[in-house]
């Protein structure tokens, strides 16, 4: 039974992939639908390209080729003619047959380092995200503490805190009394109040829990935004996962180019929309800013942020009505509100859009010991990417003209579009493997395990004859079984994951060993048939013994593994189990077919 | 009895060669430390392939013009492959793509095959994952071993363990071999791979102890050690086999990977004959300390 299900799903490996592109509309809000699939059918009769199947497939179109060529080809006509208006990703598909994939069998998947592709490790600035919420809170309650007639002198924010000076003792009360209001969460308190009655000082800091909301609010919306970056980039099978408390794993098998791919989703960037200031604005208020195509030219905006990035919903380009490009916006609810309610009072003040860019600067400094250590410091820059005069009352939607050229609008549109960043982000680790270094890992990792296997199988048969012959079925069965294991599970198969079937190979045979030399011993008291069965049930013991131990190791090296080193835990816990499975059961299982209930006077092993 | 092999008759040797070998190593590594490879240390790595062969000389004086004097530039594998290795701490993650730019204006035409960038953030968590993980592993062992046999025997396989990490870990030291990730993971399976030798071993005396009557501790493992010594043999000879082919066939990548798992197969062998062995023989292995416990202890003996 094992057997059959297990051969099921390992079949799938069998079937060859196919060469294919996949397109869909860079609209993600959009779905392909049957004219996107006669367009393209149109294109690619038109060019002459020859393919073999068309198809709609979950809001997507799937082409299959015959070869690469004309896959690589035909992604490329398709782009020229089609421009921006699709995202076409290249991927193999396999050609699992329908019955095997109704049964849920697919192939396994490949691991980056098999398959070629990006991986990234992106680490949340939760620090900024601290530092934005801060502002915005100081912002709330300098408003409040004004419409309440609450005084203070001074209010600022010093190393994560919040620092209000207030006038008098009764405000100072009031405003401690409003504090300890606002406080309470569901799960606990979110300030942490200093209170120094004497100097009429408060400072508010966030507690853990407030903190670690903040934190899985942060990583939460860059997840969000970063899933709708990788959409961007047209990957079919991409992995976009949260790591730990604030790290972020993206994979992107397949992408050949990764420079591209990290300009896509290294792009830190969050955008604020803000009131330009004027006569009447007080300088405490305002901030000057540079803008981004030049340099030389400044302006003053408001220090207060009337919409941030992430209540960006949508963002296309279009032309207005003299030719020039420009970016069409769209906010959420709230994010609408908030920009009618700037705007409202404000029409014919300039509305800036501020570009926010994490960067780094590295500097040679000198540390405690004396050495000159290079640091790196990473500041956050802002810049002016648009200034444009308030036309009308702004809701949900609106336009930004003047952009400059119809690339840069373009290049606008994807950033609003994919959605700002709660808190910028840097790149902790990356690993890029070369399509071609992963064909050749694939090519040498095979290698490794037929010629493992070969010399395996060879040695027991020499070894052990009859018995060898059973103990090399096995073997072959506990490999489709591994295979079958890990289609099942859908884990991905990497090159220390194919070392570790090898070397699963070479350890599965320990148990028939095992088992064998017993049977050996027991022969020199006992008959035939009782030295097999002792044989069994007293290797037994040792091998569940030998094998608990390996499998907490392999545990262990799952929790503390990445990427490629998790494939190595993985076969090596499947191969584990499997080789116990075989050894015991299917062994035993040949050798009652060829000697159970025969009276045999000589065993040879 | 047959035993035909008197291995404690040199445990007094062994025991000397293991512990001179272990003493050297914890030296070596302490003195010249590991050279940790990119997962641990961080900074950046690029492969590339050349169309035609490259003097490393030139790639090396290139990098030092356009602004990495510190560049580690070998070959990887072929000669068309060249592997360089920046040490960049700063964290900054685009020298990769840098670096790849400034070889690919040079006449001859490369390919990129990978690019490994690891924070320094990032290096330090996974040594400290890494060395954690080890000895959780360790200690988890101890414990199940101490449970399903006897403290001595526990004991005897967690210092087992001990002395072949430890070996492994003082050679590649002595000759400087990178030490990364799948480096590690080779170590944790060699790890299991010991064990399972050394309770293979244990079970055997554990057994022996019960039923023979006759014979002193020495003889009866001697006994052991001879009765299991072929299934030791055959099974070290087979994983040897694979990792062979492996080593020889697997690519460059997991070279170091294949190699400590060779290094961990010969030591795991010799340390579950001797060094386990001689555990019990200086915690002075009764047969009271094997007693079959009464009741609940009976379904774990595993003998009629």
């Amino acid at each position: 039974m094992i057997l059959v299900v297990g051969s099921i799903y390992a079949l799938p490996n069998l079937y060859p992939t196919q060469p294919s592109i996949q397109v869909a509309y860079t609209d993600s809000g959009r779905s392909a639908d049957q004219s996107l699939l006669n367009e393209l059918e149109d294109i690619l009769q038109d060019s002459k390209t020859e393919y073999e199947d068309i198809f709609l497939r979950e809001n997507k179109i799937v082409i299959k080729f015959e070869d690469v060529d004309t896959q690589l080809s035909s992604k490329t006509i398709l782009q020229n003619t089609l421009l921006d208006k699709v995202i076409i990703a290249l991927f193999l598909e396999p050609s699992t047959p329908q019955w095997l994939k109704d049964l849920g069998a697919n192939p396994v998947k490949l691991g980056l380092d098999l398959s070629g592709g990006v991986h990234f490790l992106l680490e949340v600035d939760i620090d900024t995200a601290q530092q934005g919420r801060l502002e915005l809170l100081l912002d709330t309650y300098r408003k409040s503490f004004k419409e309440e007639r609450i005084k203070f002198d001074d209010s600022s924010i010093k190393d994560l805190k919040l620092f209000f000076q207030m006038a008098d003792n009764q405000s100072y009360n009031k405003a401690l009394k409003r504090f300890r209001d606002d406080s309470p969460l569901i799960n606990g308190v979110q300030y942490i109040i200093t209170e120094k009655p004497a100097s009429n000082i408060l400072m508010l800091e966030y507690t853990d829990i407030a903190l670690r909301e903040i934190r899985d609010y942060a990583v939460g919306q860059n997840l969000t935004t970063l899933r709708n970056r990788v959409n961007e980039l047209g990957v079919s099978e991409p992995i976009v996962q949260r790591q730990g408390s604030n790290r972020i794993v993206v994979q992107l098998p397949g992408v050949q180019d990764p420079t591209a791919a990290k300009k896509i989703i290294g792009k830190t960037a969050n955008l604020e929309f803000r009131l330009e200031a004027n006569s009447r604005t007080s300088p405490l208020r305002k901030e000057e800013f540079v803008f981004k195509e030049n340099e030389f030219r400044t302006a003053f905006l408001e220090k207060a942020v009337v919409v941030s990035g992430d209540r960006v919903t949508n963002a296309s380009t279009g032309f207005d009505e003299s030719g020039f490009a420009q970016v069409n916006i769209t906010l959420d609810m709230e994010g609408g509100r908030a920009m009618q309610k700037a705007t409202s009072g404000n029409i014919g003040r300039g509305l800036g859009v501020l570009f926010v860019e994490q960067k780094s600067k590295s500097e040679l400094v000198t540390n405690l010991a004396g050495e000159s250590i290079i640091e790196q410091n990473t500041f956050i820059e802002k810049k002016i990417i648009s200034l444009a005069t308030i036309q009308a009352v702004l809701g949900t939607s609106f336009r930004i003209t003047g952009v400059g050229s119809p690339a840069e609008a373009s290049e606008l549109a994807l950033l609003l579009r994919a959605g700002a960043l709660a808190a910028p982000m840097k790149f902790v680790e990356e690993r890029t493997v070369g399509p071609s270094l992963g064909k050749e890992n694939i090519e040498l990792g095979m290698k490794s395990i037929v010629i493992g296997f070969s010399l395996v199988v060879l040695f027991m048969v020499l070894y052990y004859r009859v018995f060898g012959i059973a103990a090399n079925i096995s073997l072959i069965i506990n490999l489709v079984l591994i295979t079958g294991i890990m289609s099942l599970l859908g884990a991905s198969l990497t090159l220390p994951g194919m070392a570790g079937i090898v070397l699963t190979v070479g350890m599965a045979v320990d148990a028939n060993v095992l088992i064998f030399s017993r049977i050996r011993e027991e022969l020199k008291e006992k008959d035939p048939q009782r030295a097999i069965n002792d044989g069994f049930s007293r290797a037994f013991v040792t091998i569940f013994d030998a094998n608990v131990t390996t499998l907490i190791t392999a545990l262990i090296l799952y929790i503390i593994g990445t990427g490629p080193v998790k494939g190595f835990a993985i076969t090596l816990s499947i191969g584990i189990v499997t080789s116990m499975f075989t050894a015991i059961m299917c062994t035993r299982a040949m050798v009652n077919i060829v000697y159970g209930n025969k009276n045999i006077q000589e065993l040879k092993i | 009895m047959d035993i035909r092999f008197k291995f404690m008759r040199f445990r007094k040797i062994a025991s000397l060669i293991s512990v001179s070998l272990f003493i050297i190593s914890i030296l070596s590594l302490g003195l010249r430390g590991l050279s940790l490879g990119l997962d641990f240390s961080g900074g950046t790595l690029i492969e590339v392939s050349y169309e035609s062969p490259v003097s490393l000389e030139s790639v090396r004086n290139n990098l030092q013009e356009n602004g990495y004097p510190d560049s580690q530039v070998v070959n990887f594998g072929t000669n068309l492959d060249v592997l360089i290795k920046v040490a960049d701490q700063s964290g900054n993650s685009s020298v990769g793509e840098d670096i790849f730019n400034i070889l690919n204006n040079q006449e001859i035409p490369i390919e990129l095959k990978r690019v490994e960038f690891v924070g320094p953030q990032v290096g330090d968590e996974l040594r400290d994952q890494g060395g954690l993980g080890m000895i959780v592993a360790l200690f988890m062992i101890l414990m199940y071993v101490a449970f399903r046999f006897q403290y001595k025997f526990a004991l005897g396989a967690v210092s087992a363990l001990a002395h072949d990490v430890v070996i492994i870990l003082g050679i590649f030291s002595i000759f400087g071999w990178d030490f990364d990730l799948t480096v590690l993971a080779a170590l944790l399976a060699v790890i299991g791979y010991s064990l399972n030798d050394t309770i293979v071993v244990s079970d055997r005396i554990r057994e022996n102890f019960r039923t023979e009557r006759v014979l002193d501790p020495i003889d009866l493992i001697d006994l052991s050690l001879n009765q299991t010594l072929g299934r030791t043999l055959v099974t070290s000879l087979t994983t040897l086999l694979v990792l062979f082919a492996l080593f020889i066939f697997g690519g460059e990548l997991i070279k170091g990977f294949s190699l400590a798992l060779i290094l961990g197969v010969l030591i795991g062998t010799y340390s579950s004959i001797y060094v386990v062995a001689n555990m019990l023989m200086s915690l002075a292995l009764t047969k009271d300390d094997l007693a079959i416990p009464e009741p609940e202890g009976a379904d774990f003996d595993g003998m009629p």
